[in-house]
Protein backbone atom coordinates (compact mmCIF):
# COMPACT_ATOMS: atom_id res chain seq x y z
CA UNK A 1 0.00 0.00 0.00
CA UNK A 2 1.25 3.39 -1.00
CA UNK A 3 1.46 6.45 1.19
CA UNK A 4 1.51 9.86 -0.46
CA UNK A 5 3.16 12.58 1.58
CA UNK A 6 2.29 16.14 0.57
CA UNK A 7 4.48 18.93 1.96
CA UNK A 8 6.18 21.95 0.46
CA UNK A 9 9.32 21.30 2.53
CA UNK A 10 11.68 19.28 0.34
CA UNK A 11 13.57 17.61 3.19
CA UNK A 12 10.36 15.93 4.35
CA UNK A 13 11.17 13.28 1.79
CA UNK A 14 14.56 12.43 3.30
CA UNK A 15 13.05 12.56 6.75
CA UNK A 16 10.31 10.05 5.94
CA UNK A 17 12.62 7.79 3.99
CA UNK A 18 14.93 7.58 6.97
CA UNK A 19 12.26 7.45 9.65
CA UNK A 20 10.54 4.57 7.88
CA UNK A 21 13.65 2.96 6.40
CA UNK A 22 12.92 -0.38 8.05
CA UNK A 23 9.33 -0.44 6.81
CA UNK A 24 10.44 0.64 3.35
CA UNK A 25 13.19 -1.97 3.25
CA UNK A 26 10.81 -4.71 4.32
CA UNK A 27 8.23 -3.56 1.78
CA UNK A 28 5.55 -2.91 4.39
CA UNK A 29 5.25 0.66 3.35
CA UNK A 30 5.85 2.45 0.11
CA UNK A 31 6.14 6.23 -0.04
CA UNK A 32 5.50 8.79 -2.73
CA UNK A 33 6.03 12.51 -2.34
CA UNK A 34 4.40 15.65 -3.69
CA UNK A 35 5.48 19.20 -2.93
CA UNK A 36 2.15 20.90 -3.51
CA UNK A 37 -1.57 20.22 -3.59
CA UNK A 38 -1.53 20.52 -7.37
CA UNK A 39 1.28 17.97 -7.66
CA UNK A 40 -0.60 15.62 -5.34
CA UNK A 41 -3.74 15.76 -7.50
CA UNK A 42 -1.66 15.08 -10.59
CA UNK A 43 -0.13 12.07 -8.91
CA UNK A 44 -3.54 10.77 -7.81
CA UNK A 45 -4.92 11.10 -11.33
CA UNK A 46 -2.26 8.75 -12.59
CA UNK A 47 -2.57 6.24 -9.78
CA UNK A 48 -6.29 5.59 -9.63
CA UNK A 49 -6.18 1.88 -9.08
CA UNK A 50 -3.76 1.92 -6.18
CA UNK A 51 -5.02 2.10 -2.65
CA UNK A 52 -3.53 5.20 -1.18
CA UNK A 53 -3.18 6.83 2.18
CA UNK A 54 -2.52 10.54 1.99
CA UNK A 55 -0.59 12.49 4.58
CA UNK A 56 -0.86 16.18 3.82
CA UNK A 57 0.45 19.40 5.29
CA UNK A 58 -2.20 22.15 5.52
CA UNK A 59 -0.07 25.21 5.17
CA UNK A 60 1.26 25.22 1.62
CA UNK A 61 1.53 27.89 -1.04
CA UNK A 62 -1.03 27.63 -3.82
CA UNK A 63 -3.56 24.94 -3.12
CA UNK A 64 -3.77 24.45 0.63
CA UNK A 65 -3.98 21.06 2.31
CA UNK A 66 -7.62 21.69 3.14
CA UNK A 67 -8.45 22.45 -0.49
CA UNK A 68 -6.65 19.29 -1.51
CA UNK A 69 -8.62 17.33 1.08
CA UNK A 70 -11.90 18.73 -0.24
CA UNK A 71 -11.04 17.81 -3.82
CA UNK A 72 -9.95 14.32 -2.88
CA UNK A 73 -12.97 13.53 -0.75
CA UNK A 74 -15.52 15.04 -3.13
CA UNK A 75 -14.26 14.58 -6.63
CA UNK A 76 -11.71 11.81 -6.75
CA UNK A 77 -11.53 8.10 -6.13
CA UNK A 78 -14.25 5.83 -4.94
CA UNK A 79 -13.87 4.71 -2.24
CA UNK A 80 -11.98 7.84 -1.21
CA UNK A 81 -8.50 7.27 0.18
CA UNK A 82 -7.64 7.80 3.84
CA UNK A 83 -6.45 11.36 4.38
CA UNK A 84 -4.50 12.51 7.42
CA UNK A 85 -3.85 16.19 7.87
CA UNK A 86 -0.71 17.66 9.43
CA UNK A 87 -0.44 21.26 10.51
CA UNK A 88 2.01 23.53 12.28
CA UNK A 89 -0.87 25.46 13.74
CA UNK A 90 -2.82 23.09 15.96
CA UNK A 91 -5.80 25.38 16.07
CA UNK A 92 -9.45 24.49 16.49
CA UNK A 93 -10.46 26.26 13.30
CA UNK A 94 -8.20 24.17 11.08
CA UNK A 95 -9.13 21.04 12.98
CA UNK A 96 -12.88 21.62 12.63
CA UNK A 97 -12.59 22.44 8.98
CA UNK A 98 -10.46 19.38 8.28
CA UNK A 99 -12.96 17.18 10.09
CA UNK A 100 -15.89 18.76 8.29
CA UNK A 101 -14.21 18.11 4.96
CA UNK A 102 -13.82 14.47 5.87
CA UNK A 103 -10.26 14.14 7.16
CA UNK A 104 -9.60 10.78 8.77
CA UNK A 105 -7.05 12.10 11.22
CA UNK A 106 -5.39 15.30 12.33
CA UNK A 107 -1.78 15.61 13.48
CA UNK A 108 0.15 18.59 14.78
CA UNK A 109 3.75 19.42 13.94
CA UNK A 110 6.26 18.49 15.18
CA UNK A 111 5.09 15.05 14.18
CA UNK A 112 5.68 12.29 16.71
CA UNK A 113 6.90 9.57 14.40
CA UNK A 114 6.27 6.78 16.90
CA UNK A 115 2.62 7.81 17.05
CA UNK A 116 2.47 8.28 13.28
CA UNK A 117 3.98 4.85 12.70
CA UNK A 118 1.29 3.26 14.87
CA UNK A 119 -1.45 5.22 13.12
CA UNK A 120 -0.17 4.21 9.71
CA UNK A 121 0.08 0.56 10.72
CA UNK A 122 -3.52 0.49 11.98
CA UNK A 123 -4.77 2.37 8.93
CA UNK A 124 -2.96 0.05 6.55
CA UNK A 125 -3.88 -3.20 8.17
CA UNK B 1 20.02 166.86 27.67
CA UNK B 2 19.60 170.39 28.97
CA UNK B 3 18.10 171.78 31.98
CA UNK B 4 17.02 175.26 32.82
CA UNK B 5 17.62 176.12 36.37
CA UNK B 6 16.42 179.10 38.35
CA UNK B 7 18.76 181.21 36.47
CA UNK B 8 16.89 180.36 33.42
CA UNK B 9 19.89 179.64 31.70
CA UNK B 10 19.98 176.56 29.86
CA UNK B 11 22.73 174.58 30.98
CA UNK B 12 25.26 173.30 28.75
CA UNK B 13 23.70 170.36 27.31
CA UNK B 14 25.08 167.28 28.67
CA UNK B 15 25.05 164.45 26.42
CA UNK B 16 24.73 160.93 27.55
CA UNK B 17 25.49 157.95 25.58
CA UNK B 18 23.19 155.05 26.04
CA UNK B 19 23.75 151.69 24.97
CA UNK B 20 20.46 150.02 24.98
CA UNK B 21 21.16 146.59 26.01
CA UNK B 22 18.78 143.95 24.81
CA UNK B 23 16.82 142.25 27.55
CA UNK B 24 18.76 139.36 28.99
CA UNK B 25 16.62 136.83 27.30
CA UNK B 26 17.76 138.04 24.00
CA UNK B 27 21.40 137.96 24.77
CA UNK B 28 23.82 135.67 22.99
CA UNK B 29 24.38 133.62 26.03
CA UNK B 30 20.65 133.26 26.46
CA UNK B 31 20.53 131.97 22.92
CA UNK B 32 23.35 129.68 23.68
CA UNK B 33 21.42 128.50 26.67
CA UNK B 34 18.37 128.00 24.53
CA UNK B 35 20.38 126.06 22.07
CA UNK B 36 21.87 123.93 24.81
CA UNK B 37 18.46 123.44 26.39
CA UNK B 38 16.92 122.54 23.05
CA UNK B 39 19.75 120.17 22.33
CA UNK B 40 19.40 118.64 25.75
CA UNK B 41 15.67 118.21 25.34
CA UNK B 42 16.12 116.65 21.94
CA UNK B 43 18.84 114.47 23.31
CA UNK B 44 16.71 113.52 26.26
CA UNK B 45 13.68 112.79 24.12
CA UNK B 46 15.80 110.82 21.74
CA UNK B 47 17.39 109.02 24.64
CA UNK B 48 14.08 108.19 26.24
CA UNK B 49 12.62 107.13 22.93
CA UNK B 50 15.59 105.03 22.09
CA UNK B 51 15.48 103.55 25.52
CA UNK B 52 11.85 102.77 25.03
CA UNK B 53 12.59 101.32 21.64
CA UNK B 54 15.42 99.34 23.04
CA UNK B 55 13.15 98.05 25.72
CA UNK B 56 10.55 97.20 23.15
CA UNK B 57 13.22 95.60 21.07
CA UNK B 58 14.37 93.55 23.97
CA UNK B 59 10.85 92.49 24.66
CA UNK B 60 10.36 91.57 21.04
CA UNK B 61 13.58 89.68 21.03
CA UNK B 62 12.51 87.86 24.13
CA UNK B 63 9.21 87.07 22.51
CA UNK B 64 10.93 85.84 19.38
CA UNK B 65 13.22 83.75 21.50
CA UNK B 66 10.31 82.31 23.38
CA UNK B 67 8.48 81.57 20.17
CA UNK B 68 11.59 80.02 18.67
CA UNK B 69 11.99 77.92 21.76
CA UNK B 70 8.38 76.83 21.54
CA UNK B 71 8.80 76.08 17.86
CA UNK B 72 11.94 74.14 18.50
CA UNK B 73 10.14 72.17 21.14
CA UNK B 74 7.28 71.49 18.75
CA UNK B 75 9.78 70.40 16.14
CA UNK B 76 11.36 68.04 18.64
CA UNK B 77 7.95 66.70 19.51
CA UNK B 78 7.13 66.25 15.85
CA UNK B 79 10.41 64.47 15.27
CA UNK B 80 9.75 62.17 18.19
CA UNK B 81 6.24 61.48 16.95
CA UNK B 82 7.58 60.77 13.49
CA UNK B 83 10.18 58.41 14.88
CA UNK B 84 7.52 56.73 16.97
CA UNK B 85 5.33 56.40 13.90
CA UNK B 86 8.14 54.85 11.92
CA UNK B 87 8.94 52.52 14.79
CA UNK B 88 5.31 51.52 15.20
CA UNK B 89 5.04 50.95 11.47
CA UNK B 90 8.07 48.69 11.74
CA UNK B 91 6.58 46.95 14.73
CA UNK B 92 3.23 46.58 12.97
CA UNK B 93 4.89 44.83 10.07
CA UNK B 94 6.91 42.80 12.54
CA UNK B 95 3.68 41.79 14.25
CA UNK B 96 2.42 40.66 10.90
CA UNK B 97 5.57 38.65 10.60
CA UNK B 98 5.58 37.05 14.02
CA UNK B 99 3.35 34.13 13.19
CA UNK B 100 5.21 33.59 9.95
CA UNK B 101 8.49 33.70 11.79
CA UNK B 102 7.27 31.21 14.36
CA UNK B 103 6.27 28.89 11.55
CA UNK B 104 9.47 29.44 9.64
CA UNK B 105 11.57 28.67 12.70
CA UNK B 106 9.43 25.74 13.78
CA UNK B 107 9.98 23.94 10.50
CA UNK B 108 13.79 23.90 10.59
CA UNK B 109 13.69 23.08 14.29
CA UNK B 110 11.50 20.07 13.56
CA UNK B 111 14.00 18.91 10.99
CA UNK B 112 16.90 19.39 13.40
CA UNK B 113 15.12 17.41 16.12
CA UNK B 114 14.04 14.66 13.76
CA UNK B 115 17.37 14.21 12.03
CA UNK B 116 19.24 14.18 15.35
CA UNK B 117 16.90 11.49 16.60
CA UNK B 118 17.40 9.47 13.43
CA UNK B 119 21.15 9.79 13.71
CA UNK B 120 21.05 8.40 17.22
CA UNK B 121 19.12 5.39 15.96
CA UNK B 122 21.50 5.05 13.03
CA UNK B 123 24.49 5.02 15.38
CA UNK B 124 22.93 2.22 17.41
CA UNK B 125 22.31 0.32 14.21
CA UNK B 126 25.87 1.00 13.15
CA UNK B 127 27.14 -0.53 16.38
CA UNK B 128 25.17 -3.69 15.66
CA UNK B 129 26.52 -3.87 12.12
CA UNK B 130 30.07 -3.39 13.40
CA UNK B 131 29.56 -6.28 15.81
CA UNK B 132 28.35 -8.36 12.89
CA UNK B 133 31.34 -7.24 10.88
CA UNK B 134 29.10 -6.07 8.04
CA UNK B 135 31.34 -3.35 6.67
CA UNK B 136 29.09 -2.61 3.69
CA UNK B 137 26.14 -1.84 5.94
CA UNK B 138 28.36 0.28 8.19
CA UNK B 139 29.48 2.31 5.20
CA UNK B 140 25.87 2.84 4.11
CA UNK B 141 24.86 4.00 7.55
CA UNK B 142 27.88 6.29 7.73
CA UNK B 143 26.83 7.90 4.45
CA UNK B 144 23.33 8.46 5.81
CA UNK B 145 24.75 9.91 9.00
CA UNK B 146 26.83 12.33 7.03
CA UNK B 147 23.97 13.49 4.88
CA UNK B 148 21.74 13.91 7.93
CA UNK B 149 24.40 15.94 9.69
CA UNK B 150 24.48 18.22 6.67
CA UNK B 151 20.73 18.60 6.87
CA UNK B 152 20.90 19.44 10.57
CA UNK B 153 23.51 22.06 9.83
CA UNK B 154 21.49 23.44 6.93
CA UNK B 155 18.29 23.80 8.97
CA UNK B 156 20.18 25.28 11.89
CA UNK B 157 21.56 27.94 9.59
CA UNK B 158 18.11 28.49 8.20
CA UNK B 159 16.62 29.15 11.65
CA UNK B 160 19.62 31.32 12.44
CA UNK B 161 19.05 33.42 9.35
CA UNK B 162 15.40 33.91 10.17
CA UNK B 163 16.09 35.06 13.72
CA UNK B 164 18.80 37.39 12.45
CA UNK B 165 16.55 38.97 9.85
CA UNK B 166 13.81 39.39 12.43
CA UNK B 167 16.18 41.17 14.78
CA UNK B 168 17.47 43.31 11.96
CA UNK B 169 13.98 44.19 10.94
CA UNK B 170 13.04 45.56 14.34
CA UNK B 171 16.32 47.34 14.96
CA UNK B 172 16.47 51.04 14.37
CA UNK B 173 18.26 51.70 11.11
CA UNK B 174 20.11 54.81 12.24
CA UNK B 175 23.88 54.54 11.94
CA UNK B 176 23.70 51.54 9.70
CA UNK B 177 25.99 51.28 6.77
CA UNK B 178 25.40 49.76 3.40
CA UNK B 179 26.95 46.41 2.71
CA UNK B 180 26.94 44.22 -0.37
CA UNK B 181 24.12 41.69 -0.04
CA UNK B 182 22.34 39.01 -2.04
CA UNK B 183 19.06 40.57 -3.15
CA UNK B 184 17.64 37.25 -4.37
CA UNK B 185 18.17 35.60 -1.01
CA UNK B 186 16.68 38.54 0.83
CA UNK B 187 13.61 38.60 -1.41
CA UNK B 188 13.10 34.85 -1.09
CA UNK B 189 13.33 35.01 2.70
CA UNK B 190 10.80 37.82 2.95
CA UNK B 191 8.49 36.13 0.46
CA UNK B 192 8.15 33.15 2.76
CA UNK B 193 7.83 35.31 5.85
CA UNK B 194 5.14 37.50 4.31
CA UNK B 195 3.20 34.50 3.06
CA UNK B 196 3.25 32.59 6.33
CA UNK B 197 2.63 35.73 8.33
CA UNK B 198 -0.54 36.53 6.43
CA UNK B 199 -1.59 32.93 6.39
CA UNK B 200 -1.31 32.64 10.16
CA UNK B 201 -3.36 35.79 10.58
CA UNK B 202 -6.09 34.89 8.15
CA UNK B 203 -6.76 31.17 7.65
CA UNK B 204 -8.82 31.82 4.54
CA UNK B 205 -5.90 33.55 2.86
CA UNK B 206 -4.13 31.63 0.19
CA UNK B 207 -2.12 32.56 -2.82
CA UNK B 208 0.29 31.05 -5.23
CA UNK B 209 3.76 32.52 -5.38
CA UNK B 210 6.47 32.23 -7.94
CA UNK B 211 9.98 33.54 -8.15
CA UNK B 212 11.92 34.56 -11.21
CA UNK B 213 15.35 35.38 -9.90
CA UNK B 214 18.21 36.29 -12.15
CA UNK B 215 21.01 34.36 -10.49
CA UNK B 216 23.64 36.43 -12.27
CA UNK B 217 22.87 39.72 -10.49
CA UNK B 218 25.85 41.06 -8.54
CA UNK B 219 25.69 41.74 -4.79
CA UNK B 220 23.92 45.03 -4.20
CA UNK B 221 25.24 47.62 -1.79
CA UNK B 222 22.40 48.20 0.64
CA UNK B 223 21.12 48.40 4.18
CA UNK B 224 19.58 44.95 4.27
CA UNK B 225 16.89 45.52 6.85
CA UNK B 226 15.71 48.65 5.08
CA UNK B 227 15.43 47.01 1.69
CA UNK B 228 13.92 43.98 3.44
CA UNK B 229 11.26 46.24 4.85
CA UNK B 230 10.52 47.63 1.41
CA UNK B 231 10.24 44.13 -0.05
CA UNK B 232 8.04 43.00 2.82
CA UNK B 233 5.83 46.01 2.36
CA UNK B 234 5.42 45.43 -1.38
CA UNK B 235 4.71 41.74 -0.79
CA UNK B 236 2.14 42.39 1.93
CA UNK B 237 0.40 44.81 -0.42
CA UNK B 238 0.52 42.30 -3.27
CA UNK B 239 -0.91 39.49 -1.15
CA UNK B 240 -3.56 41.88 0.15
CA UNK B 241 -4.49 42.81 -3.43
CA UNK B 242 -4.90 39.22 -4.65
CA UNK B 243 -6.80 38.31 -1.51
CA UNK B 244 -9.22 41.19 -2.05
CA UNK B 245 -9.80 40.06 -5.62
CA UNK B 246 -10.28 36.45 -4.53
CA UNK B 247 -13.18 37.56 -2.32
CA UNK B 248 -15.23 38.72 -5.28
CA UNK B 249 -13.77 36.87 -8.26
CA UNK B 250 -15.08 33.44 -9.23
CA UNK B 251 -13.45 30.11 -8.42
CA UNK B 252 -11.47 30.30 -11.66
CA UNK B 253 -9.32 33.10 -10.31
CA UNK B 254 -6.03 31.81 -8.98
CA UNK B 255 -4.22 34.46 -6.93
CA UNK B 256 -0.57 34.78 -7.80
CA UNK B 257 2.29 36.91 -6.55
CA UNK B 258 5.55 36.89 -8.48
CA UNK B 259 8.89 38.19 -7.27
CA UNK B 260 11.73 38.55 -9.69
CA UNK B 261 15.08 40.20 -10.25
CA UNK B 262 16.98 41.27 -13.32
CA UNK B 263 19.54 43.77 -14.54
CA UNK B 264 18.52 46.76 -16.62
CA UNK B 265 20.56 49.86 -17.56
CA UNK B 266 23.30 49.17 -15.05
CA UNK B 267 20.80 48.80 -12.26
CA UNK B 268 19.51 45.81 -10.37
CA UNK B 269 15.74 45.62 -10.56
CA UNK B 270 13.47 43.78 -8.16
CA UNK B 271 9.86 43.43 -9.23
CA UNK B 272 6.83 42.39 -7.23
CA UNK B 273 3.85 41.58 -9.40
CA UNK B 274 0.33 40.58 -8.41
CA UNK B 275 -2.77 39.69 -10.40
CA UNK B 276 -5.14 41.54 -8.08
CA UNK B 277 -7.63 44.28 -8.82
CA UNK B 278 -5.09 46.90 -9.83
CA UNK B 279 -4.96 50.53 -8.74
CA UNK B 280 -7.08 53.30 -10.29
CA UNK B 281 -5.07 56.10 -11.95
CA UNK B 282 -6.31 58.68 -9.43
CA UNK B 283 -4.89 56.68 -6.56
CA UNK B 284 -1.72 55.82 -8.45
CA UNK B 285 -0.61 59.47 -8.24
CA UNK B 286 -1.01 59.57 -4.49
CA UNK B 287 0.31 56.15 -3.70
CA UNK B 288 3.69 57.26 -2.31
CA UNK B 289 2.25 60.09 -0.21
CA UNK B 290 2.41 59.60 3.54
CA UNK B 291 -0.84 58.52 5.17
CA UNK B 292 -2.49 57.70 1.87
CA UNK B 293 -4.25 54.35 2.16
CA UNK B 294 -7.24 52.67 0.63
CA UNK B 295 -7.31 50.02 3.30
CA UNK B 296 -10.00 50.27 6.00
CA UNK B 297 -9.14 52.35 9.05
CA UNK B 298 -6.91 50.42 11.39
CA UNK B 299 -5.72 48.07 8.68
CA UNK B 300 -3.17 50.24 6.94
CA UNK B 301 -1.17 53.14 8.33
CA UNK B 302 -0.61 54.71 4.94
CA UNK B 303 3.08 54.92 5.74
CA UNK B 304 4.37 51.73 4.18
CA UNK B 305 4.84 52.92 0.64
CA UNK B 306 5.97 56.43 1.52
CA UNK B 307 8.62 54.97 3.81
CA UNK B 308 9.57 52.49 1.12
CA UNK B 309 9.91 55.33 -1.35
CA UNK B 310 12.22 57.26 0.97
CA UNK B 311 14.33 54.19 1.67
CA UNK B 312 14.83 53.38 -2.00
CA UNK B 313 15.33 56.93 -3.29
CA UNK B 314 16.91 58.91 -0.46
CA UNK B 315 18.89 56.21 1.32
CA UNK B 316 19.91 54.08 -1.65
CA UNK B 317 19.84 56.50 -4.57
CA UNK B 318 17.53 54.22 -6.49
CA UNK B 319 13.98 54.55 -7.70
CA UNK B 320 10.64 52.92 -6.94
CA UNK B 321 8.08 52.74 -9.70
CA UNK B 322 4.59 51.37 -10.08
CA UNK B 323 2.52 50.30 -13.05
CA UNK B 324 -1.00 49.05 -12.74
CA UNK B 325 -3.84 47.91 -14.90
CA UNK B 326 -7.26 48.00 -13.34
CA UNK B 327 -8.74 44.55 -12.98
CA UNK B 328 -5.50 42.87 -14.06
CA UNK B 329 -2.86 43.61 -11.48
CA UNK B 330 -0.04 45.79 -10.29
CA UNK B 331 3.72 45.73 -10.56
CA UNK B 332 6.16 47.56 -8.32
CA UNK B 333 9.83 47.81 -9.31
CA UNK B 334 12.75 48.73 -7.11
CA UNK B 335 15.76 50.00 -9.07
CA UNK B 336 19.03 49.95 -7.18
CA UNK B 337 22.29 51.23 -8.63
CA UNK B 338 24.92 48.51 -8.73
CA UNK B 339 27.57 50.96 -7.55
CA UNK B 340 26.16 53.25 -4.90
CA UNK B 341 28.45 54.25 -2.15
Amino acid sequence: MKILVVDDELDVRTLFEQRFRKEIRSGDMEFAFAHSGEEALQYLNHQKQEAILILSDINMPGMSGLQLLERIKQKYHKPPPIVMMITAYGDIENYNQAMKLGADDFLTKPVDFTVLKEKLKTALS
Amino acid sequence: MITRGQSGIWSQPASFDFIILPPWWQTWWAYLLYAIAAASIIYLVARIRSQMLEKENRMLEKKVQMRTQALRQKMEELKTTQEQLIQSEKMASLGELTAGIAHEIQNPLNFINNFSKINKELLEEMDEEIDRGNLKAVREIAADLKSNEEKIYHHGRRADGIVKSMLQHSRSSINLTKEPADLNKLADEYLRLAYHGLRAKDKSFNSGMTTAFDETIPPVNMIQQDIGRVILNLLTNAFYAVNEKAKTAGPDFSPMVTVGTNIADGQVVLTVRDNGNGIPQTNLNKIFQPFFTTKPTGVGTGLGLSMSYDIVTKVHGGSLTVTSEEGKGTQFSIYLPIKNN
